[in-house]
């Protein structure tokens, strides 16, 4: 003799939304995304971008850009990971992250953290004064020039970045190559241990 | 069994007095291997991984030579699941690592410790296509806790060493490193140094007492307690301390699907384990729980069903070893992350009391009586799988172990048998693996060999690999296989006639061979079961015969698995047969 039928038996009221966090029904909460700036000191041996960068695809984070280079200890290398995700995604990348045998440190920078984004943009050097103008107004710098291309350096924020090559467009853009955010904490903050 | 042939050892009293120093990089890793107290190693010949297999010429480790790769890492799985040291498996560069790949996978969708030690070609040829490679670091990297390159023979001693340490610690899982055949070939005097986790990965031992406590006041103040016991506790070797801890302050277990066994199925505390495919009392306590505490579970989609319907009134204490598991599924509300068996430890001392749970302690033993685990009568013609699986556990000890594939034959088997030991259930349950049954029970017996062991397979899944029986005939292993035979890949049929309308598109085998006589072919012992009459008598001779058995046991092709709680759907609103499963 079966028991009651699904809709005869007994249930709370409850309710949980995607990320598994209890609500109210009444007032549902969801967590937006934001931006968040993920430092992380790795090993800096062969292998480890792709482990990091598998990492992020195979959890489908959405990652804004990723940029990687040595610190002063040879052995180290440290990535800086900016994301978009709500608040939930947001920690399990730094959790995921950590779990990385490679990986030695990670912490989320606070949004007052310095960051830049190198730029190059290579346009048509026909009017080479004119791109110079432009150039100083972003407080960037011819490094390369020839008879038919001038190659101009930006570093900023991204914001500062997408406005030059917005401005350069008149100059017929050829190439562009962005890094990607690199960023440091402001004040004497190292990143040495899990924050 | 040894492996050995051919040349005799020159002087085998030397070789057993006292270690011979390494002199190439194979000696190393085999050396490694000894260090850390490998017994066996499962796996299969081939061009690059040739100077280890020769180093462990001379070595007491036992090889255990598969039939394809694949049974080497589900071997070496189960047998990780039933010691709790990590199992080892080797296979060959290219096809041979490739075909590692599922059970490497397996192994750590349900954090079962595995080392795999794959040959690979010479350091020079890498990245040229040469014959036989394939990126086995990349192609592994996403399903390992760490994949290594080994590049030196001078260290590579140490990268077994410590993959076998990383593969034991914490939350365990498989590690796997690629042995080109230079490095192993490579002259080294370097001994291999004691097995080390890398420096960069940290165990955390014991909760933050503070947190302890507030977790405990919050179980202790709950009117509709359970506890929730995942995989993890029986890794942690926590099950006594599960018992301990629920018994004193009489709480309602209810086990996930990979932590069966951490607790007495026959304890009146137990409601079984919970999920798709669980029994409805533990799927009815865990929808209507206040407070939970989940120890070793990562709140997989086929336990929690939709999450928004998940445990929704309950405050959720979540115990793990791996911080990342913490809020990944569902919010913890008390985070403790530490050992499990350090950590029930902590809360047993913590807890101010038992909660005052009369009520619903009996209102659990309700559902019990309301939603018994029943089927047609076993007098019903044909035969009802459930009244094999149920006859064959009243007939055997309690630490028997069962192995399965997977598909409608792993629920009856976890349905109708009665777990009351750890490490006696083993199945994969995260990747859902068809073929794990017949390597994992070679493993499970090598690792065991004083238990009974007996797999329930069913016929689509003893297909995907069962050249094994060859290994467990040629070790003389004496495991039960049991075919619950509907000529159906079955869970998919029943999917379809419950979500597609019925239309089997390739569910269907009626040509699949006699069992019976493919066994007798393998050199196992084959029977054939077509009714109720004679299950009791068949299974007793197949435990009898001293070697591998089959028996093809020809189960009702209409008989599907219930209750159920369909993909993403609620787990109090199980149905019970197929007329519930419209109503929800
Ligand atoms: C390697 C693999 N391929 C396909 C599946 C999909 N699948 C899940 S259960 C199942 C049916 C298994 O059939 P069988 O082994 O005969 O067991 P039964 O369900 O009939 O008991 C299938 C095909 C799987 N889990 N694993």
């Amino acid at each position: 003799m079966p028991g009651p039928t699904p809709d005869e038996r007994m249930r709370p009221k409850g309710r949980r939304n995607t990320q598994g966090i209890r609500v109210d029904p009444e007032a549902e909460v969801t967590h937006e995304p934001r931006q968040a700036v993920l430092s992380a000191l790795v090993k800096h041996r062969p292998g480890v971008l792709s482990e990091v960068s598998a990492l992020f695809s195979r959890r489908q984070f959405n990652i804004e850009s990723l940029t990687v280079g040595p610190t002063v200890d040879e052995d180290t290398a440290r990535m800086t990971i900016l994301i978009e995700e709500p608040e939930p995604g947001i920690d399990q990348a730094k959790k995921q992250l950590r779990k990385l045998v490679p990986v030695i440190s990670v912490s989320e920078l606070e949004g007052g953290a310095v960051r830049r984004e190198l730029a190059l943009v290579k346009v048509s050097g026909e009017k080479p004064d004119d791109v110079n103008a432009v150039a100083d107004m972003y407080n960037g710098q011819a490094v390369d020039a020839s008879t038919d291309s001038v190659t101009v350096e930006i570093t900023g924020s991204k914001q500062k970045i997408d406005a030059a090559i917005e401005a350069f467009k008149q100059f017929d853009v050829q190439e562009i190559v962005r890094t990607g955010a690199a960023a440091l904490e402001r004040g004497p903050n190292t990143l040495e241990k899990d924050v | 069994m040894s492996e050995r042939a051919s040349v005799p050892k020159e002087d085998e009293s030397a070789a057993e007095s006292e270690q011979e120093p390494v002199t190439t990089g194979a000696q190393s890793v085999i050396r490694a291997l000894e260090n850390a107290g490998t017994d066996y190693v499962f796996g299969v010949q081939g061009g690059a991984i040739m100077p280890v297999y020769d180093a462990l010429y001379d070595s007491d480790i036992n090889h255990v030579t598969m039939a394809h790769e694949q049974g080497a890492s589900h071997a070496a799985d189960a047998y990780g699941i039933v010691t709790g040291d990590p199992g080892v498996c080797f296979a060959t560069s290219g096809p041979g690592a490739t075909n590692l790949v599922t059970g490497i996978a397996d192994a750590n969708m349900d954090s079962d410790p595995v080392i795999a030690l794959t040959g690979q070609v010479p350091t020079e040829f890498v990245g040229n296509d040469a014959f036989q490679e394939t990126d086995t670091v990349g192609i592994t990297q996403p399903i390992t806790k760490e994949s290594y390159f080994a590049s030196d023979p001078d260290t590579v001693g140490d990268d077994v060493s410590e993959a076998f340490a990383l593969a034991d610690a914490g939350r365990q899982g498989p590690t796997l490193v690629d042995l080109p055949k230079d490095v192993t070939q490579g002259d080294t005097e370097v001994e291999p140094g004691t097995p080390q986790t890398p420096e960069t990965y940290d165990v955390p031992e014991e909760a933050d007492d503070a947190d302890v406590q507030e977790a405990a006041e919050a179980l202790a103040e709950a009117d509709r307690p359970v506890i929730l016991s995942g995989g993890g506790v029986i890794k942690a070797n926590a099950s006594n301390a599960l018992r301990e801890f629920a018994m004193e302050y009489e709480v309602p277990v209810i086990t996930t699907m990979p932590g069966i066994g951490s607790f007495p199925e026959d304890h009146e505390l137990s409601l079984e384990w919970a999920g798709m495919h669980g029994t409805g009392y533990a799927n009815l306590a865990i929808t209507n729980t206040d407070c939970m505490l989940a120890i070793g579970t990562r709140f997989d989609d086929r336990l929690t069903g939709g999450v928004d319907s998940f445990a929704p009134d309950a405050e959720v204490i979540h115990v793990d070893i791996d911080p990342a598991e913490i809020s990944k599924n569902v919010y913890a509300d008390y985070p403790l992350v530490g050992d499990a068996r350090e950590v029930l430890r902590q809360l047993f001392d913590a807890m101010p009391r038992a909660p005052d749970a009369d009520e619903w302690r009996e209102q659990c033993q309700e559902w019990k009586s309301e939603y018994p685990m029943t089927y047609d009568t076993p007098d019903d013609e044909p035969l009802k799988p459930q009244y094999v699986v149920e006859t064959f556990s009243d007939m055997t000890p309690d630490d028997t172990i069962v192995c399965t594939g997977v598909g409608q034959h792993q629920m009856w088997a976890s349905q109708f048998w009665e777990y009351t030991e750890p490490r006696t259930w083993v199945s994969s349950h995260g990747l859902g693996t068809m073929g794990y049954g017949v390597p994992a029970a070679i493993g499970a017996k090598l690792a065991a060999p004083d238990q009974e062991v007996v797999c329930f397979d069913g016929d689509g899944s003893f297909l995907m690999t069962v050249q094994g029986l060859s290994v467990a005939v040629r070790e003389q292993l004496d495991i039960t296989y049991v075919v619950l035979n509907n000529e159906a890949v079955g869970m998919v049929r029943q999917w379809q006639d419950g979500f597609y309308e019925g239309r089997r598109m390739a569910s269907e085998y009626p040509w699949i061979p006699q069992f019976d006589k493919l066994a007798e072919a393998f050199g196992a012992r084959g029977f054939t079961l077509e009714s109720h009459d004679n299950v009791e008598e068949t299974i007793q001779e197949a435990r009898e015969y001293d070697g591998p058995s089959v028996i093809d046991a020809h189960i009702d092709p209409g008989e599907n698995v219930f209750p159920m709680v369909p993909s993403g759907g609620d787990n109090g609103l199980f149905a019970l047969n197929e007329a519930q499963l419209d109503m929800i």
